[in-house]
């Protein structure tokens, strides 16, 4: 029952929605507007348990003087400190000029843009070490990403041709290569979707 | 080792520290570079120009702080084109760090055009799942947002006044990184039939030209380029079209390091073979 | 930027994380792991934030205790039951809730992804081939690019002599498709950095000025 319960609503509320698209009766609008509805409402507390879950662990590494506990100690604080700040001031903490979104702007925004901006310098160490025009196949991946890089660059009088050529690039070559993976993606999410929906994939469940 | 072994093996750190100097320099002294713009940059801008004062564009704001060099940018453009063309704005962020980003931009334009919440403006705000919400903004935009960002209950705001569903905005323009850009070409214009355009990084960009041939989506911005010809054309040079000088210089820089790896790679093959 | 004390205290604070991340690039240490610890609470603690103002009392709170529609208690009670997950007794009842969620939208996929990712892929394809023009030529490139990286993905069947050489074709479309990917990423890349190393520029630029200002 604990298996079998789960694995009939997923087959009842799947097939309907299937059935739900092609019939645009009143009666199915009204059960689509509602489950839309009532999903978002589970995904709110379904997000929240990312929250507990990266609390408990951060409190674990804290009570239990893991290595890096200081790091956890800093991870709480700043948890606590958000949550004291986006509920003091009642909804008005969410608005421009709050200290909440001060700090969101002062400490999340440029850690976070930061982090990311780490890439460039991973991406030029990469480019350097690997990429190298060992096989014919290497060839066409490494003069297509020059093509298209040059494209930025004013190359005085082939710039002209330079951007014809990275436009034809993109839009022809490329194009037919993203679409053949296009419809590979398509394909296999439509089979597990239909996995998911007849019972044969079951591991959104977990274990028993 | 010889010459070109080392050439092959330079560390890491010198390749970081080259890639630091081609972007600091041109921020010091910078200077311009042309912008070409495309086609697809274009169709966003044509479409929105071709917009009549008082009809309503849905503009999602779909990105977090880590996409933040290449989006923003790109949504202060669109923003300050619609704003300027007395152009309604329905505003969106589904993307979980997205809301502070929509908000920082909406004070910052809205003030600069004197343009009132409720009135000139709506910010949704943000709500998880984003694929069930975009489904659900397809019935009703009140179903999953009741109220706005701040708490108005929707029926309450005079610009919502007649507004149900994506049949009552032209187009929906998403400024989006990460996947949710496939839902809404999948889920709104798939199911609903609403234009879509995107911004998307430059990451992204090459992925979405199928749909783009297809006629799923009619305009496609391309990270900090597609942000420069978007600021180019609607004549307002900001930080992207500042970019693409350091953009050159960067790229100049990395292609000079491949060029370096691959003379090390080819001339160590050949002395390898000599003997 | 820096217009007074209140913005030059809190620019200086992003300045500091800003080059406690940058530290990284040398080698590991505590400034980055500060920052990068600090990043993980401040960032759960605003979307719950959000969450709660944005999400539970418009959606929730509001209706059932301001509107008195008692029957959305309904999903209130499916959300709450997601969070047995972590009970090693009750974590079968958080199935149920997930199965309402996951029957949904799958059931909702199946349809969309077939029209919109295959078929609407597929009839984009067929596309007017002459040789009249470039564009016919140009067609009949991307119907072959496309009919062939297909074959190419095709693993039933061993890639030899017709269906070999097709695969051949595919994969080549492939690199392209992958190069431009790559040449395209290059810019997304250093489009990140760009945007941090303007912000030093300006925090530069406009302390200084704000705080020889301040001095005088």
């Amino acid at each position: 029952m604990r298996r079998q319960l789960p694995i009939f609503i997923v087959f009842i509320a799947g097939i309907f929605m299937i059935i739900q698209y092609f019939i645009p009766h009143q009666s199915f609008e009204f059960i689509y507007e509602y489950a839309m509805d009532w999903i978002i409402i589970i995904g709110i507390f379904a997000m929240l348990l990312g929250l507990w879950s990266l609390t408990r662990a951060s409190v674990s590494k804290v009570q239990t003087k893991a290595p890096g506990w200081g790091f956890s100690v800093m991870t709480l604080f700043g948890l606590a400190l958000m949550l004291f700040l986006g509920f003091y001031q009642g909804n008005k903490s969410i608005a421009e000029g709050t200290h909440f979104m001060d700090l969101f702007w002062y400490i999340y925004t440029p850690i976070q843009a930061t982090m990311f901006s780490l890439l460039a310098f991973y991406i030029a160490s990469a480019a350097y070490r690997a990429f190298k025009a060992r096989t014919i196949l290497a060839t066409i991946l490494l003069v297509t990403a020059l093509i298209i890089m040059l494209r930025l660059i004013p190359l005085g009088p082939i710039s002209g041709i330079n951007q014809w050529l990275a436009s034809w690039i993109l839009t022809v070559p490329n194009m037919a290569a993203k679409r053949a993976i296009w419809i590979g993606v398509g394909l296999g999410a439509t089979a597990t979707c239909l996995k998911i929906i007849f019972g044969i994939e079951r591991a959104y469940m977990g274990k028993d | 080792m010889n010459f070109y072994e080392r050439l092959m093996q330079l560390d890491r750190r010198w390749v970081y520290l080259g890639v630091a100097i081609a972007v600091t320099i041109p921020v010091l002294f910078p200077f311009k570079v042309p912008v070409y713009v495309t086609p697809e940059a274009k169709s966003v801008y044509d479409f929105v120009e071709n917009t009549k004062p008082g009809e309503i564009i849905f503009l999602a704001i779909d990105y977090d702080p880590n996409a933040m060099a290449e989006l923003h940018p790109m949504a202060k453009a669109i923003m300050r084109q619609c704003f300027s063309k007395g152009i309604k704005l329905l505003i969106s962020a589904l993307s979980q760090n997205g809301p502070g980003m929509a908000e920082q931009l909406i004070s910052e334009i809205s003030k600069e055009y004197n343009k009132k919440n409720g009135v000139d403006y709506v910010y949704l705000g943000y709500k998880p799942y984003f694929a069930i919400v975009m489904l659900a903004m397809g019935q009703n935009f009140r179903i999953p947002f009741p109220t706005d960002y701040y708490g108005n209950p929707l029926d309450s705001l005079p610009m919502m006044d007649g507004v149900r569903n994506y049949d009552d905005v032209k187009c929906v323009i998403s400024i989006v990184a990460g996947n949710i850009a496939d839902y809404w070409i999948n889920y709104a214009n798939g199911r609903y039939k609403v234009k879509v355009a995107l911004g998307v990084t430059g990451v992204m960009s090459a992925d979405y030209y199928p749909f783009l041939q297809s006629g799923q989506i009619f305009g496609l911005l391309g990270g900090l380029k597609g942000a420069s010809e978007y600021e180019r054309l609607t004549k307002q040079e900001g930080v992207a079209t500042e970019g693409m000088s350091i953009q050159t210089v960067a790229h100049l820089v990395i292609i000079g390091f491949i060029v370096i790896g691959n003379i090390g790679f080819f001339m160590s093959k050949k002395n390898k073979v000599k003997r | 930027m820096v217009t007074d004390l209140n913005t030059a205290l809190w620019n200086t604070i992003a300045m500091f994380l800003t080059f406690c991340i940058f530290s990284f690039l040398y080698k590991d240490n505590p400034f980055y792991k500060i920052a990068e610890h600090i990043v993980v609470g401040v960032s759960a603690g605003y979307f719950a934030v959000i969450l709660y103002w944005n999400g539970l009392v418009p959606k929730l709170w509001d209706p059932v205790f301001k509107q008195g529609k008692w029957y959305y208690l309904i999903p209130g009670i499916l959300g709450v039951m997601m969070w047995t997950r972590f009970s090693k007794k009750y974590s079968w009842i958080s199935r149920l809730s997930i199965a309402f969620y996951m029957g949904i939208a799958t059931g909702v996929a199946v349809p969309l992804y077939v029209q919109n990712y295959v078929i609407r892929q597929l009839s984009s394809t067929m596309l007017p081939v002459h040789f009249q023009n470039t564009t016919g030529i140009f067609n009949l490139l991307i119907i072959i690019g496309v009919l062939c990286a297909l074959i190419y993905f095709f693993f039933s069947k061993e890639h030899k002599g017709a269906m070999g050489s097709a695969a051949k074709v595919g994969i080549w479309t492939l690199m392209v498709g992958f190069g431009a990917g790559f040449g395209v990423t290059v810019m997304g890349r250093v489009s990140l950095l760009i945007d941090r190393v303007i912000f030093l520029r300006n925090y530069f630029d406009s302390f200084f000025t704000w705080f020889i200002k301040y001095i005088l």
